[in-house]
């Protein structure tokens, strides 16, 4: 006899989204007018309706998942993965109760925890131990729960030293350990979690890693979403992956995978025409981003030897100090390599914020540096002081990606070994050798 | 572990609400206790000023409502009492309409990575007006100290009124709060409402002074009944109730407790989306 905790049936949910019409229809001052005196009354209407108001022309309704159903029993542990934009963190949302549903039935079968984000709820001017508990209890421990493992979330966070010292003062490290650790101790039937770990650093990632594993072995149903493969096949049987709303496959781990990569189209450059969905909040969002070879134009192949560029554009509305990061990663979502722009140049925190603009910011990578393989970034615009951790304004996985494969050039880091390079590096760049005879 | 089992469609969420406010009864206590944290934690100047500012107003009321335009004051109270006995809810009233209104907006992080009934957060911002509240009250006894003013037996019966000024703020809070989310420009309205409002309602005068034939309609502001229930209670018989006045202020007070409400619970699905 199944013991199925959650049922989902037909799920659906939808979004309305406002466009735009083109300025260039508008010409005469009359018709700019009847422009404006028309969307003025029809959004007078839409308030006497009770309608949310929103912005545009024409509205169109999106379907950000649509029919989806599956089941899953007690003690699974689920991966749940797809693109960008597919519907993972929508499903997510929808099941902790975030976001109502707009079709289709969920059946929850006990309590649910959530970890959309790391610290959600901290707040900056209270200290560690205050946070501890506001967190706690935001996740929904008891007062007495939280008082009962405060000794064990404390030693899982390192940060005794520095319990009474406001967080503000944590470094980046300290924070996501400390936010992870509370959230760590949650005790709940069903687990869903987004992309945690994704934060912090290599010796935090195995950590948490590893509790999630406990996680998983204690019995408990765990959802998962993820970008990392390797993280994905470590903790997970079985596997949904979403596609534009729309469940395609549901089935065991390594097979899931495989149809994610094959679906994953390399797109060399995105651009987001609507404002209002693009990656960002009020204060920056993206506009595109582009892989470009030497001469500037988009490709969708590079050599191992060929230089190539990430052209960020983004548009800051509101005037912050901005700093980016572009985490390289391959096919499987290991990273290879990590860059960040200019601001670390300069003093911590103090550096002459951004003025409203649109802007392009642009990454050079040199040649015989990548290996083979496909290659895709990771992007986080945050603002400093802050960690990028941080409350983010844009973090979004595989933004673009190529191929990168060897023309077997003779004068490249191959030279003319004429093997398979075979121990799959991350990079191999050119080094300098150097040999002189001592005795 | 519990094993309740939830459905969630469209249109449903709101079976288990109430049972949910209770349940999340500790959240709610830990966001108005990190808010009182945070604000007092703040400069001993900000903290001053939130008191001082019903003060300072009283004073300037006191002169003008008083020594220049000479309006009599409440049977034997001495005229600036009797407009400190006012502030008091009206301070609790703007100031708990102002955090309220814009709670949502300000939480948005937490509303749109975790669940819990949205209405805490408005309710626990009243909190934090509460605490100023009590500290005005301290210098209301104060000042009665300095004028040598006894109150009567009423005074017990403040309590009442306190609740009633609440359940005033926190109507049109939840109101304006549920509508500030979809559609911003309402936040706009907020300052002047409280502007207008104390002008409006019988803080720097006695409702006494208002013509008989008005004061029935008077009483549709639900600030009328409140701040006259604080009066009776602060300073005794002297300051009678009219009691079809209050009658109707609180029936206004219930109105907008159910508007408020029904309101919020309508737009609270869609917060989450808007914010």
């Amino acid at each position: 006899m199944s013991d199925i905790v959650i049922k989902s049936e037909n799920l659906g949910k939808k979004y309305v989204i406002g466009h735009q019409a083109e300025n260039g229809r508008y010409v005469a001052l009359r018709d700019v007018l009847m422009k404006n005196a028309l969307s003025f009354w029809s959004k007078a209407k839409d308030l006497a309706k009770g309608k949310p108001i929103i912005q545009g022309d024409t509205l169109e309704e999106v379907w950000a998942l649509k029919d989806v159903s599956f089941e899953i029993n007690r003690g699974e542990v689920v991966g749940i993965i797809g693109r960008n934009g597919a519907g993972k963190s929508t499903l997510l949302k929808v099941l902790s109760r975030i976001t109502e549903s707009s079709a289709g039935r969920v059946t929850i079968k006990g309590r649910v925890a959530s970890l959309l984000e790391v610290g959600t709820g901290f707040h900056p001017e209270l200290s560690g131990r205050d946070n501890i508990y506001l967190n706690g209890a935001i996740l929904g421990m008891s007062r007495a729960e939280i008082k009962r493992k405060f000794d064990a979330i404390v030693a899982f966070s390192e940060v005794e030293q520095y319990l009474d010292t406001p967080v503000k003062r944590y470094s980046s490290g300290m924070y996501v350990r400390l936010a992870f650790a509370v959230a760590a101790h949650l005790e709940s039937d069903i687990l869903v979690v987004d992309e945690v770990l994704a934060v912090g650093d290599t010796e935090f990632q195995k950590k948490c890693l590893g509790k999630m594993d406990d996680v998983a072995h204690e019995g408990r149903t765990v959802l998962f979403v993820s970008h990392n493969m390797n993280a994905i096949q470590r903790l997970c049987q079985r596997c949904i992956v979403l596609s534009h709303g729309a469940m395609v496959f549901d089935g065991e781990s390594g097979t899931a995978i495989g149809h994610y990569l094959k679906s994953k189209d390399l797109n060399q450059q995105v651009s987001w025409p609507q404002t209002a969905q693009a990656p960002g909040n009020d204060v920056v969002r993206l506009r595109a981003v582009r892989i470009v070879g030497d001469d500037g134009k988009v490709r969708s192949n590079f050599d191992v030897r060929d230089h190539l560029a990430f052209e960020i554009e983004f548009q800051v509305y509101k005037e912050a100090q901005l700093a980016i990061v572009v985490q390289f990663v391959e096919a499987l979502g290991t990273y290879i390599m990590v860059s960040m722009d200019n601001y670390i140049n300069g003093p911590w925190g103090k550096q002459s914020p951004y003025a409203a603009g649109i802007y392009k910011s642009s990454c050079y990578v040199p040649g015989d540096l990548l290996n083979e393989g496909q290659v895709s970034i990771n992007l986080w615009i945050y603002s400093p002081p802050s960690a990028p951790s941080q409350s983010p304004h844009v973090r979004l996985f595989n933004v673009v990606s190529t191929d990168v494969s060897d023309r077997r050039d003779p004068d490249g880091a191959r030279g003319q070994f004429p093997f398979e390079w075979g121990m799959e590096p991350a990079v191999r760049p050119k080094l300098k050798w150097t040999i002189e005879k001592v005795a | 572990m519990h094993d309740e089992t939830i459905i969630l469609e469209p249109g449903r969420a709101g079976i288990n609400y109430w049972n949910d406010l209770w349940r999340y009864r500790e959240l709610f206590i830990i966001l108005a206790w990190r808010d009182v944290s945070v604000r007092y934690k703040q400069t001993i100047i900000g903290v001053l000023w939130a008191v001082l500012r019903p003060f300072l107003t009283m004073l300037v009321f006191v002169v003008i409502f008083e020594r220049l335009a000479k309006l009599p004051s409440d049977g034997n109270a001495p005229y600036a009492l009797m407009v400190f006995a006012a502030m008091l809810p009206w301070s609790l009233f703007s100031v708990s309409l102002g955090e309220a209104s814009n709670s949502l907006i300000g939480n948005e992080k937490l509303i749109s990575k975790v669940y819990f009934p949205r209405m805490i957060i408005p309710v626990s911002t009243i909190v934090v007006a509460f605490i100023d509240f009590l500290i005005s009250f301290i210098i209301l006894l104060g000042m009665m100290v300095y004028y040598r003013f006894l109150p009567s037996w009423n005074l017990a019966l403040l309590p009442v009124f306190i609740i009633l000024a609440l359940f005033a703020s926190l109507g049109p809070g939840l109101w304006i709060t549920a509508l500030n989310v979809k559609y911003r420009d309402f936040r706009y309205l907020i300052p002047f409402v409280v502007q207008f409002g104390l002008y409006i309602s019988p803080v720097g005068f006695s409702s006494s002074i208002i013509p008989e034939k008005w004061r029935f309609l008077y009483s549709l502001n639900p600030m009328v009944g409140v701040i006259d229930g604080f009066r009776w209670s602060i300073l005794g018989g002297g300051s009678p109730i009219y009691w079809p006045g209050f009658i109707l202020s609180i029936g206004v007070i219930i109105f907008f407790l159910w508007l408020g409400i029904r309101s919020f619970r309508k737009m609270e699905n869609s917060f989450a989306d808007l914010i």
